[in-house]
């Protein structure tokens, strides 16, 4: 099949993050003497939306009440503690150099970067090392029991990616213990009376007039009533997409709505194609299975990865002698083995299971096995440590992991991409700003285990509540939009619209349904390997699949009261629409890079090939034009305190 | 495996609700329950019937969005387990499953199984968190944290706010949902600072809302994060310290809350006024 890519898509221009250019180790110093102020008893005048209160979301909205905003939060939770943060299991970096192992920020920047396999901005990601220090001191300030040494001191572990130990946590519930202290930073402001918090209300598209992002239009939930609420600033805090995938690590309810519907507003997509795959992920056991179960990979640090050498063995894995055991992550990269980075080792455990090497009953999953370390550091160590993920996976599965060894499998679970933003964390649409997984600027096209809950403390703690001082400033006198507004009411209107077209096609088939053909399509041809053919194949074939989701998906009940079958629909029917933009971006994307493995471009060993000739680069899109064909536009990178170098774990 | 469902269903919070019984002709053992209803709820809607409401999210135990009440127990037959992670396998095919939302007078249903429980966010909203403005902290390692304490301040801090325990215990009383957050805060340094004005407004807030604690112990296997009875017992502790401190005015009095000032002068502090216990800390011991 010959592929048109410029049938599919149009090229734009080249854009820029508005990074201040210099030595990367001041440029933020320096930066936030050059932002504006806004004298403390002008921001009560100032209203600021935050959606989201995970802990991006919790921080940028707790920070700026604190600084004396007004803000607005949203969360379809009932509570804003259950955003998805809570789930991160592992920790969270920090270069604090607690240990005497050759730590610092500069290591942890050239790590990231280096991790994210050289297509991130380089000084956010300098940033998000610098602020990594702060990170630690505020949580810890804010109650946050990490695991502390006998002597009182903060403990660290090690994580995929590095050879230092710079991860800090609270057993394997990191990201709940972060979450917490969050969303109490929020209710806190709640109770003084300088916050706004609306759970159960979801937001259903951006307001923009003038070319500013200037309000929301959200549905709550309950009562089905679908209003506007504006503000002076909008900041999306809103996750990742991974649940694109349906069977993903994520939570139920993650969903691409807000971030999509800015999108379609205007806002720039910044690298959607880039997905991560989550090594240590359990392999999924049925059909009904509603997820994948996510186990941290912390355990990576005790436990080592193996396979039978002989495809097909169906020996219980005590009765498979050591000679007969291929441990392929030690023996493929000696250097990092079994703590090689995410993508390379879902990778490696791909091929593994292409091989017919696949353990357990399905044959779907690798051994990871703990007897070693067991023996080493005993059973109580083991318990002490990893204990709730052992319970989490007994429960599971039924087997105990102190005997026998896990079986993981790759699966979806963190995305990369997201909205573009400069390195104000502002979209292209002023006044939209966007931090945590929702963006797309620190991870390059794959991220570094623990660096999920750091971007997402760095941006809403102290990146965002600063930057937004700056837009802000110059708009001193100015009045939030009436709702009377003609761009306000047009919003409104088509949100409404958009409900009352999900409830009235009609069909015979349920949103589930969809989302796991949709999953389904996205696994087979945007997964961990990729090619150009299975690539426009799977963007035909999900064309294909919303075309036949607007035609026959069946939402019953109606729009004024709780219907979780029209919210499943609403944001699956966003999900139809950004699968296609990754499948184009995939396509687009001639390279191999991190997690986006295209099997055209490979190394003889079966490496990542990047072509950084041509692909030095971010790709931000903007929405499809009349023509039907959405539009790259480009951001060069360049790399000037980390040289680009092939990266190698070996 | 052919399993009977006996489920709640509700219309809203102003309807009077009632059991259903529906069939799920094809359970197998490893399904959780949640996936049960999942299954049950694609068969009603295949049938363009209204599926069963319920709050759910992680299915990996932490969120702390599930909660139902099944056969009479708050998320399932298996203790310290919440509903998405119990299973399937703990019946025998033929049996019939009950499901009904939470009962708690502070948990009011919205609709089949969901139920409202910010309640337990304003508890929190009181003073249960440590008042710290972003740029504020010094280094993390300024003060040393014992090893035991804050292990014990995670065993605490693991409660994931699901609200099982209100829905186990026969006066709907949050008690160890409050003193889980009290005794994670107060077993911290960083904590102390806010440490008995907390429990004030936290304990006066919650018995606004919630029934009062009467040491059933039925919160206890109910709760999916394993909080033990102690923190019931901590928040008691730190709460008769509040009002000593407020005695003593080393706290500001609170007129607001009548049955604090019956507290305040009933004979279980009246033995001594002046008599200050010689180290707070010590009795903690």
């Amino acid at each position: 099949m010959s592929i048109d890519l410029d049938q599919r898509r149009a090229i734009g221009d080249e854009i820029h993050g508005a990074a201040p250019t210099g030595d990367v180790k001041t440029l933020w110093e320096e930066h936030l003497l050059n932002l504006r102020l806004v004298n403390p008893a002008n921001r009560r005048k100032f209203k600021v939306i935050v959606v989201g209160t995970g802990l991006a979301g919790a921080g940028a909205a707790s920070t700026l009440s604190e600084l004396g905003y007004q803000v607005e939060a949203f969360t379809l939770h009932d509570a804003p503690r259950r955003a998805h943060s809570v789930a991160a299991q592992g920790g969270i970096n920090a270069a604090k150099a607690y240990k005497a192992d050759g730590d610092s920020v500069d290591r942890l920047f050239r790590d990231t970067v280096k991790g994210g396999d050289f297509r991130s901005r380089e000084a956010d990601v300098h940033r998000l090392a610098e602020l990594s220090v702060r990170v630690i001191d505020h949580l810890t300030a804010l109650g946050v029991p990490f695991a502390r040494e006998y002597g009182g001191q903060i403990a660290t572990r090690s994580f995929g990616g590095v050879q230092v130990s710079r991860t800090f946590y609270a057993r394997g519930q990191t990201g709940q213990q972060l979450q917490l202290a969050g969303s109490q930073q929020l209710l806190k402001e709640v109770g003084a009376g300088r916050t706004t918090l609306h759970t159960r209300v979801e937001m259903l598209d951006l307001i923009v007039a003038d070319g500013r992002a200037v309000g929301i239009v959200v549905r709550d939930m309950i009562t089905g009533e679908i209003r506007p609420v504006t503000a002076h600033a909008v900041i999306l805090a809103t996750g990742g997409y991974g649940n694109v995938y349906f069977k993903s690590t994520l939570a139920k309810s993650s969903n691409v709505t807000a971030t999509w519907r800015a999108h379609k507003r205007g806002a720039l997509f910044g690298n959607p194609c880039f997905v991560q795959f989550h090594p240590t992920s359990l392999p999924l056991s049925n059909e009904w299975q509603s997820k994948t179960t996510l186990m941290s990979e912390s355990l990576r640090n005790d436990g080592r990865v193996w396979v039978p050498k002989q495809p097909g063995d169906d020996r219980a894995p005590g009765d498979i002698p050591e000679q007969d055991r291929d441990y392929y992550l030690e023996r493929m990269y000696p250097a990092f083995g079994n703590l090689a980075p995410r993508d390379i080792s879902s990778r490696a455990a791909k091929l593994q299971l292409d091989a017919g090497k696949g353990v357990g009953p399905l044959r779907n999953g690798v051994y990871l096995d703990f007897a070693d370390a067991i023996e080493r550091l005993g059973r109580a160590t083991m318990e002490e440590r990893y204990g709730n993920l052992f319970e989490l996976y007994i429960d599971a599965t039924g087997e105990d992991p102190l005997t026998t060894p896990m079986r993981i499998a790759p699966g979806p679970h963190f995305v990369m991409g997201g909205l573009w933003t400069d390195y104000n964390q502002m979209s292209n649409v002023p006044g939209l700003f966007v931090g945590g997984e929702a963006s797309f600027n620190y991870h390059g096209a794959n991220r570094l285990g623990a660096n999920s809950l750091l971007s997402a403390s760095v941006d809403g703690w102290f990146v965002i509540p600063w930057t937004v001082a700056d837009y802000l400033a110059p708009r001193l006198g100015t009045e939030v939009l009436g709702h009377d507004h003609p761009d306000v009411v047009a919003a409104v209107a088509d949100a409404r619209a958009r409900v009352e077209r999900l409830l009235a096609v009609g069909g015979t088939t349920a949103p589930d349904h969809y989302h796991k053909e949709l999953g389904q399509l996205l696994t087979d041809h945007v997964g961990v390997e990729r090619h150009a053919e299975g690539l426009a194949k799977g963007q035909d074939a999900i064309r294909e699949l919303r075309e036949d989701f607007w035609r026959n998906v069946r939402v019953v009940g109606h729009g004024a009261q709780l219907n979780q079958e029209l919210e499943r629909a609403g944001r699956l029917a966003d999900y139809l629409e950004l699968a296609e933009l990754m499948a184009l971006d995939a396509l687009d994307r001639d390279e191999s890079a991190g997690a986006h493995f295209r099997s055209e471009h490979q190394t003889s060993e079966g490496e990542a090939m990047r072509d950084d000739e041509h692909w030095t680069s971010g790709s931000a899109w903007a929405t499809a034009g009349d023509d039907g064909r959405p539009v790259r536009h480009s951001e060069p990178l360049t790399f000037e305190a980390v040289p680009l170098a092939t990266r190698s774990y070996k | 495996m052919r399993l009977i469902l006996d489920v709640w269903r509700q219309d809203d919070a102003a309807s009077p609700g009632r059991f259903e019984r529906y069939e799920v002709a094809e359970a197998t053992p490893e399904m959780s329950l949640l996936e049960l209803l999942d299954m049950l709820n694609a068969q009603l809607v295949t049938e363009g019937r209204d599926p069963i409401a319920f709050d759910h999210d992680c299915r990996e135990g932490i969120c702390g969005s599930c909660g139902v009440m099944i056969d009479g127990r708050p998320h399932g037959p298996v203790d310290s387990t919440p509903a998405c992670l119990q299973r399937v396998r703990n019946y025998a095919a033929g049996d019939i499953v009950t499901i009904e939302p939470f009962r708690a007078g502070a948990f009011p249903v919205i609709r089949d199984l969901v139920v409202d429980r910010s309640s337990l966010d304003r508890i929190i909203t009181a003073g249960g968190y440590i008042s710290t403005a972003t740029n504020a902290a010094p280094e993390a390692l300024t003060l040393p944290v014992n090893k035991h304490q804050a292990e014990a301040a995670m065993d605490h801090a693991a409660c994931i706010g699901c609200g099982a325990c209100v829905a186990a215990c026969p006066n709907g009383a949050a008690q160890l949902f409050a003193g889980a957050k009290v005794a994670h805060l107060a077993e911290l340094p960083q904590g102390q600072v806010e440490r008995y004005e907390r429990v004030r407004s936290m304990v006066t807030t919650m018995e606004d809302m919630f029934g009062s604690c009467t040491n059933y112990g039925e919160c206890v296997p109910a709760c999916p994060a394993g909080i033990e009875l102690d923190v019931i017992a901590h928040l008691n502790r730190d709460f008769r310290r509040a009002v000593i401190h407020e005695r003593r005015g080393e706290q500001p009095r609170r007129d607001d809350v009548p049955w604090l000032a019956r507290l305040r002068s009933g004979p279980w502090l009246q033995s001594d006024p002046d008599d200050r216990p010689t180290d707070d800390r010590d009795a903690d011991a």
